[in-house]
């Protein structure tokens, strides 16, 4: 018991140096995390199997940086999910199982990616309509004018040029297999951590933390929010190809994905609202979604419970975030 | 001060509640064109009832919304307590007539529970109401697929009469569901709490400087917002006859959230009202009504949906940004130094 207060004070003074403030709770969260499923079954930890997660924890890490930069400027994009499965389903059937089609579709994917995320960011910027309604507008349309265009159910057939991104990998002596999920998440990742170190990115969190001040001092508020927007559904696309590749096209595509993402940026202590928070943390809570979700594997969990359990350790994580945000003048203790 | 300066402005301009049964005049007037120029009547009985049927079950959800936005709260989990009502009321009173009022008692009770525990989660330990009724949300799923593998429990048919029987044109279950909107227009507008509410919304840290215990109005708005699930619930379990847990994946929570800001009420709480919420709510039944009667591809609908709840925020947004700019906040001298800076007048939110 002492142990592990210990290990977890130890890792958060650790994590808090390194990362700041509340996100230090989610490092801690995802090393408990690892060790209950290294004492149920040491072999995930060989390298065949981490990779298996990889390749499965990888589009969600993306999704998380998307929603990160949206969240981290104060608003929130619901329309992720119905947009991975809009991609997956576009990319269905325009390629329709002909390679030659692969490069042609993955940029119109792109352009739609890009118009839905300048949609979203002009409405929320120029019409000054709330994101979390924005959002959900186009979480609607793309549900509906997807199922209209298809008839109900997905048409098509992806290449296995498509496919290749989210189920293949590099053939490796050590690993077995190198998916290609994961370097593309890692660019994803470093390319974000960076894009906050920029002036960009400190723009990003100013106007998170207070729009008004940030317009004071020059920023133009609805451009950096389009930006972000824009961002948040591209991210969302290539996590759509990812998908796509992974688990192939199904009319359930990316259902629910847009409150999994929210909820693993959350997790990783970046606050709704905008203005705290580092995309490393992002990434750490959509990891730690994902290992719940191998944990709740390992101990075979039926299925249906899992919600339950998954909601309250949501809740009690951010609860417990909340309580040491709410004292930031005091020293950790140590 | 503030009540001398915005009187003129006052009769000028349409309050937002106004605006919103403007439109939903005009939402009529052209559905009613429309099923016309197809040869139908939008406002025969059939087409009445069907109306306002529609509006009930969403109407109870988005009334228990109203009151949560309005604190700048929001509860996501109102679809779910839905699906967990209907169950509950179904399975206690086991068709047998004798224990309906046991079941809309055990109702009542577990969905003030959840609220409750909603409340507490979001006031006490700090929790971000998007998570927390997330969380919730999630929590009563695990446990309504895992209890219940499919509709259980009977509604005796003295219970059905309440979700099929109605007076002329008029269901019984919307017949209710306006009393309720009263009620809690006299609660938003004649008690403590209900005035309380505008002023956590408006500013939590204002209200809690003047005095006001923010966290039990919290609390109260989202046991009064479970409770309102609570008789969706029991409502959905008087129509089908049985209770079904399937209700949770019909997306009233995000519906009722549409229909409260399309009713004029801020996603960030202190402005609003039900009675605006009210037309939200028969706006989009009045919109489904008329889709239906057009025969428009269901998935169609859901665009038109989209696009339509997007508009009319938008319009709302404009008005509001107009409002600001006209509406001088601290007077044109500066702000008095040390004398207590009167907080915005509770009574303030309240006015539309």
């Amino acid at each position: 018991m002492t142990a592990t207060a210990t290990r977890t004070a130890g890792a958060r003074a650790v994590a808090g140096r390194l990362f700041g403030g509340g996100s230090a709770t989610v490092f801690a969260l995802l090393a408990l995390v690892f060790v209950a499923i290294l004492f149920l079954n040491p072999s995930f930890f060989e390298p065949p199997s981490l990779m298996a997660f990889a390749k499965k924890a990888a589009p969600l890490v993306i999704l998380a940086v998307g929603q990160y930069l949206v969240i981290v400027c104060g608003e929130l994009d619901l329309s992720v999910g119905s947009l991975v499965g809009a991609q997956v389903v576009i990319a269905a059937a325009l390629i329709d199982g002909e390679e030659s089609r692969t490069v042609p579709v993955l940029l119109v994917m792109l352009a739609f990616g890009v118009l839905v995320g300048l949609v979203n960011g002009l409405v929320v910027t120029v019409l000054k309509v709330h994101s979390l309604i924005a959002t959900l507008g186009m979480m609607l349309v793309l549900y509906g004018a997807i199922r209209l265009w298809t008839g109900g159910a997905p048409t098509g057939a992806l290449s296995d040029g498509f496919r290749q991104v989210g189920r293949e990998g590099i053939d490796m002596p050590v690993l077995r297999q190198l998916p290609w999920a994961l370097p593309v998440a890692v660019v994803v990742v470093v390319a974000g951590v960076a894009l906050m170190r920029k002036p960009f990115g400190r723009t990003l969190i100013t106007t998170g933390d207070n729009e008004r001040a940030a317009a004071f001092a020059g920023v133009r508020v609805w451009r950096v929010r389009t930006v972000a927007f824009v961002l948040s559904s591209v991210l969302a696309t290539l996590a759509g190809v990812l998908i796509g590749g992974y688990a192939g096209v199904t009319a359930q595509v990316g259902e629910g994905l847009e409150f999994t993402a929210i909820t693993a940026v959350v997790l990783g202590g970046v606050v709704l609202g905008g203005g705290r928070g580092t995309v490393l943390a992002a990434m750490a809570g959509a990891l730690t979604v994902e290992a719940l979700f191998t944990l709740f594997n390992q101990l075979s969990l039926p299925s249906t419970v899992r919600p339950t359990v998954q909601g309250v350790i949501i809740i009690a994580a951010v609860a417990w975030a909340a309580r040491e945000r709410r004292r930031p003048f005091l020293p950790p203790q140590s | 001060m503030t009540a001398t300066t915005t009187r003129p402005r006052l009769s000028r301009r349409l309050g937002s509640t106004e605006l919103v049964y403007a439109a939903l005049l005009g939402v009529l007037a052209i559905g009613a064109v429309l099923v016309a120029v197809r040869g139908g009547n939008l406002f025969g009985t059939a087409n009445l009832v069907d109306m306002l049927t529609r509006s009930s079950l969403l109407g109870f959800v988005a009334l228990g919304q109203t009151f949560v936005i309005l604190c700048g709260s929001l509860d996501l989990s109102v679809g779910y307590v839905m699906a967990l009502c209907s169950l509950i009321g179904a399975t206690t009173m086991a068709g047998d007539p004798a224990k309906v009022p046991l079941g809309i008692a055990a109702v009542l009770v577990v969905a003030a529970g959840i609220g409750l525990l909603n409340g507490l989660i979001v006031s006490v330990l700090k929790v971000n109401p998007f998570i927390a009724t997330l969380g919730m949300g999630l929590v009563i799923k695990g446990y309504l697929d895992t209890t219940y593998k499919g509709p259980a429990g009977e509604v005796p048919s003295s219970f059905q009469q309440f979700g099929y029987s109605r007076i002329g044109f008029l269901p019984v279950s919307t017949a209710v569901m306006l009393v309720a909107v009263v009620l809690g227009i006299l609660y938003l507008r004649r008690t403590r709490t209900g005035y309380h509410m505008f002023a956590v919304g408006g500013s939590a840290e204002v209200a809690r400087l003047s005095g006001i215990r923010t966290g039990r109005v919290v609390v109260m708005a989202h046991v009064l917002c479970a409770v309102a699930a609570g008789v969706a619930g029991l409502l959905v379990a008087a129509r089908f006859g049985t209770g079904s847990a399937l209700v949770y994946s019909s997306g009233y929570d995000l519906d009722s959230i549409a229909a409260v800001v399309l009713g004029g009420t801020l996603l960030m709480g202190g402005r609003g009202g039900i009675a605006g919420t009210l037309g939200g709510v028969l706006i989009l039944a009045v919109l489904d009504t008329v889709f239906n009667i057009l025969q428009v591809d269901p998935f169609f609908k859901d665009v038109l949906r989209g696009v339509v709840i997007i508009a009319a925020v938008a319009i709302y947004a404009r008005r509001q940004i107009d409002r600001k700019a006209s509406r001088p906040r601290f007077g044109n001298g500066p702000p008095p130094e040390p004398a207590p800076d009167p907080p915005v007048p509770v009574g303030q939110g309240a006015d539309r």
